[in-house]
């Protein structure tokens, strides 16, 4: 095993865990700031994704369809939010968790009714495809490194957007205590859907970025939103900067894990084997490293609440 | 005497047309990730059902949602309430697993127009199970035979870790003379496969096989096109099939699949399959809508030899395989799998179209490995 190897599935774990912070940042600020538990985030993921491919069918062009995955995004999490999520901040998680599951239902449904039950296509803009070559002869497709980048940013931004503007102050005091800040003259339903909507429409982008290399079609969501649920989890509740951390975190691992377990294995087992083993000790990966991560730290390693 | 000779007479008549009719449960997946499989296999078997004319055959299409619980509960339902004679529609083979041993054993007739599990072409094979579609294994097994006649000595090999990869694995190699450079067994429904493309490249093979049916399959292309490795690929229709093939677009171009039908035999069956099929849906049929075509046909021979209560009968009738399929020349082997020729299938556009063309045959008349485990 090459050391450029290693350095390429570094990139490719870091790749996989920005564009699952992407996921996790939304469900985490709606988790913290409203404590809804959210299921229909990852339809969110797939809306974003199904616009993206639609308008760039249509005009051709990548950046109008990023666009109208923000916008698209954003807007269904917002009519969504005040059409049904708004009825649910009193009720019981059992509650949430039974109307949005029943929000990916319609979101699924309603999709295939409109698009049709076979995948669309969506593709890699000419100027973002192919590979580079980094320093050390190492061989990178350019558009995952525009991926890292991208994540990056968004990371940066969201750090500046709670830390530093008035809106982030609002959103960190409706994280602590809802009565008071409504009670201090803030619209607290405005505030929410704000917050709903960025989440939805970062989950969008996520979608129609990660859609150009996968596949378009109904139900690519869900898995998502399973491992970014472990994210938070791991990061910690309602923490942005929890969520950053455990998506690389968990990119990492499931990353590394896939590659590197069956090699462990092949060690001292027979090739077939070995590979069936390590693959499946490597899907349990993640989930090994959250119960870890929960024996040291209950409430994950940047939260909150205990 | 001649009374009752007149009522068991006015009886038949009554009978008559109950008897006529025959009862069709299809049970497939028309919602969720692998819906286009289920609507193509629908799609081909209610054409040939109204090309027929009949209308004594009457069908009854539920969706599974690919969930092998809810096919259970949908095939007991369909055998005690709607009273039907004859099951069909399954895609996916654990779902298959889940519900034909218990449809046989009810002495109801199961079709198969997609699924075909090892377990149920081997010891685990039944009489009143047929598979109008193919064993498992055959594309695999024909996409090595291939790889062998285009002159690849060392295969990259990957599939995902369920059982119908591992029967994908295992079908490349028995007939793939070559090295394997490396095998891996990857997430159901993962959906990035930068890891293994990485190692691909790493890698000293000169060809990659790979079985990942629908969305995985589409995932991986596209990445690989866009990783610069120019190794040949190589894997069986299912990652190529008319309803992903416009999602994968260029990425696909000229990459050889292995198929048992493509829209270019030349045969009058398959000509005007092709054809009504687009007259009626709007669109180009894929495998799967042809093997739901070929299982209607089958059925219609059938019910036209014989009669359904008629168990032996319609067995017998069923086991002719008395029918135009759109593959040519069709017949069973002993147990129940198809004897066929296996074609390797290039990706081509025609036109704005992502289609396939066939290049070559990969294996003449074949049969499967376990027929000889299956003792009826």
């Amino acid at each position: 095993m090459s050391s450029i190897l290693i350095i390429e599935q570094v990139l490719n774990g870091l790749q996989f865990g920005v564009m699952l912070f992407l996921m996790a940042a939304g469900l985490t600020l709606i988790f913290g700031v409203m404590g809804l538990i959210n299921l229909a985030h990852g339809s969110l993921y797939m809306v974003g994704a199904f616009a993206a491919a639609w308008v760039a069918g249509a005009t051709g062009s990548f950046l109008l369809a990023l666009v109208a995955a923000l916008a698209a995004a954003a807007a269904a999490g917002a009519l969504v939010e005040i059409v049904v999520i708004r009825r649910l901040y009193k009720a019981a998680h059992l509650d949430q968790v039974l109307a949005t599951f029943a929000l990916i239902l319609i979101f699924s449904e309603g999709t295939r009714w409109v698009f049709g039950s076979f995948p669309l296509f969506l593709d890699i803009p000419d100027y973002l495809s192919g590979p580079v070559t980094l320093p050390g002869g190492i061989q990178y497709p350019f558009y995952r490194l525009v991926l890292i980048g991208i994540g990056f940013a968004v990371a940066l931004g969201l750090w500046w957007l709670t830390a530093k503007t008035r809106i982030g102050i609002q959103i960190r005091a409706g994280e602590n205590d809802r009565e008071m800040i409504a009670a201090l003259g803030v619209d607290i339903s405005k505030l929410y859907t704000l917050v709903f909507a960025l989440g939805a429409a970062l989950a969008g982008l996520a979608g129609a970025l990660v859609g150009a290399i996968q596949s378009v079609q109904v139900g690519m969501g869900e898995p998502v939103l399973i491992l970014a649920f472990v994210v938070i989890v791991i990061g910690g509740i309602g923490s942005i900067r929890g969520a950053f951390i455990g998506a690389l975190l968990v990119g990492l691992t499931d990353t590394l894990g896939g590659v590197f377990l069956p090699e462990l294995f092949k060690l001292f087992m027979e090739t077939t084997t070995a590979t069936q083993t390590g693959s499946a000790l490597a899907s349990m990966a993640v989930y090994i490293l959250m119960s870890i991560v929960l024996i040291w730290r209950p409430s994950g390693l940047f939260g909150a609440r205990a | 005497m001649k009374k009752l000779v007149t009522s068991a007479a006015v009886l038949a008549l009554l009978a008559a047309p109950a008897l006529a009719d025959t009862k069709i449960g299809m049970i497939t997946t028309l919602s969720g990730g692998g819906a286009g499989l289920g609507v193509d296999v629908r799609d081909g078997f209610m054409l040939a059902i109204s090309q027929s004319g009949r209308d004594d055959i009457e069908v009854v299409i539920e969706d599974d949602q690919r969930k092998p619980d809810i096919a259970v509960q949908l095939a007991d339902k369909m055998i005690q309430s709607e009273k039907v004679d004859v099951l069909t529609g399954i895609i996916w083979s654990n779902l298959a697993m889940a519900v034909v041993p218990s449809v046989t054993a009810q002495g109801k007739f199961y079709l198969s127009p997609n699924a075909g599990p090892s377990a149920l072409a081997g010891a685990g094979c039944h009489q009143n199970y047929f598979n109008v579609a193919w064993q498992n294994d055959n594309l695999h097994e024909a996409a090595g035979a291939y790889a062998n006649s285009a002159g690849y000595g060392n295969s990259f090999i990957l599939a995902p870790n369920y059982p119908a990869g591992t029967d994908a694995l295992t079908g490349y190699k028995r007939t793939f003379e070559g090295d394997v450079a490396n095998e891996i067994y990857t997430k159901l429904g993962q959906t990035d496969y930068a890891a293994e493309i990485a190692q691909i490249r790493a890698s000293d093979a000169d060809s990659v096989f790979f079985f990942l049916p629908g969305g995985m399959g589409i995932s991986f292309l596209k990445q690989y096109a866009d990783s610069g490795i120019e190794k040949p690929v190589i894997g069986p229709a299912f990652s190529f099939d008319q309803g992903i093939l416009q999602a994968v677009g260029d990425a696909a171009l000229g990459v050889v699949n292995t198929s048992q039908w493509n829209k270019d035999i030349d045969n009058a069956t398959n000509a005007a399959f092709v054809e009504s099929f687009q007259a009626e849906y709007g669109r180009l049929p894929s495998l799967y809508a042809s093997q739901g075509f070929d299982t209607a046909n089958l059925l219609i021979s059938a019910i036209e030899a014989a009669d359904v209560s008629d168990a032996d009968a319609f067995r017998d009738a069923l086991r002719a395989a008395d029918f135009d399929s759109t593959r040519g020349a069709f017949s069973f082997g002993p147990n129940h799998h198809p004897v066929q020729t296996i074609y390797a299938r290039e990706v081509i556009k025609e036109g704005d179209v992502f289609t396939n063309k066939i290049v070559a045959t990969a294996l003449e008349n074949h049969a499967d490995a376990y027929a000889a485990d299956c003792k009826m």
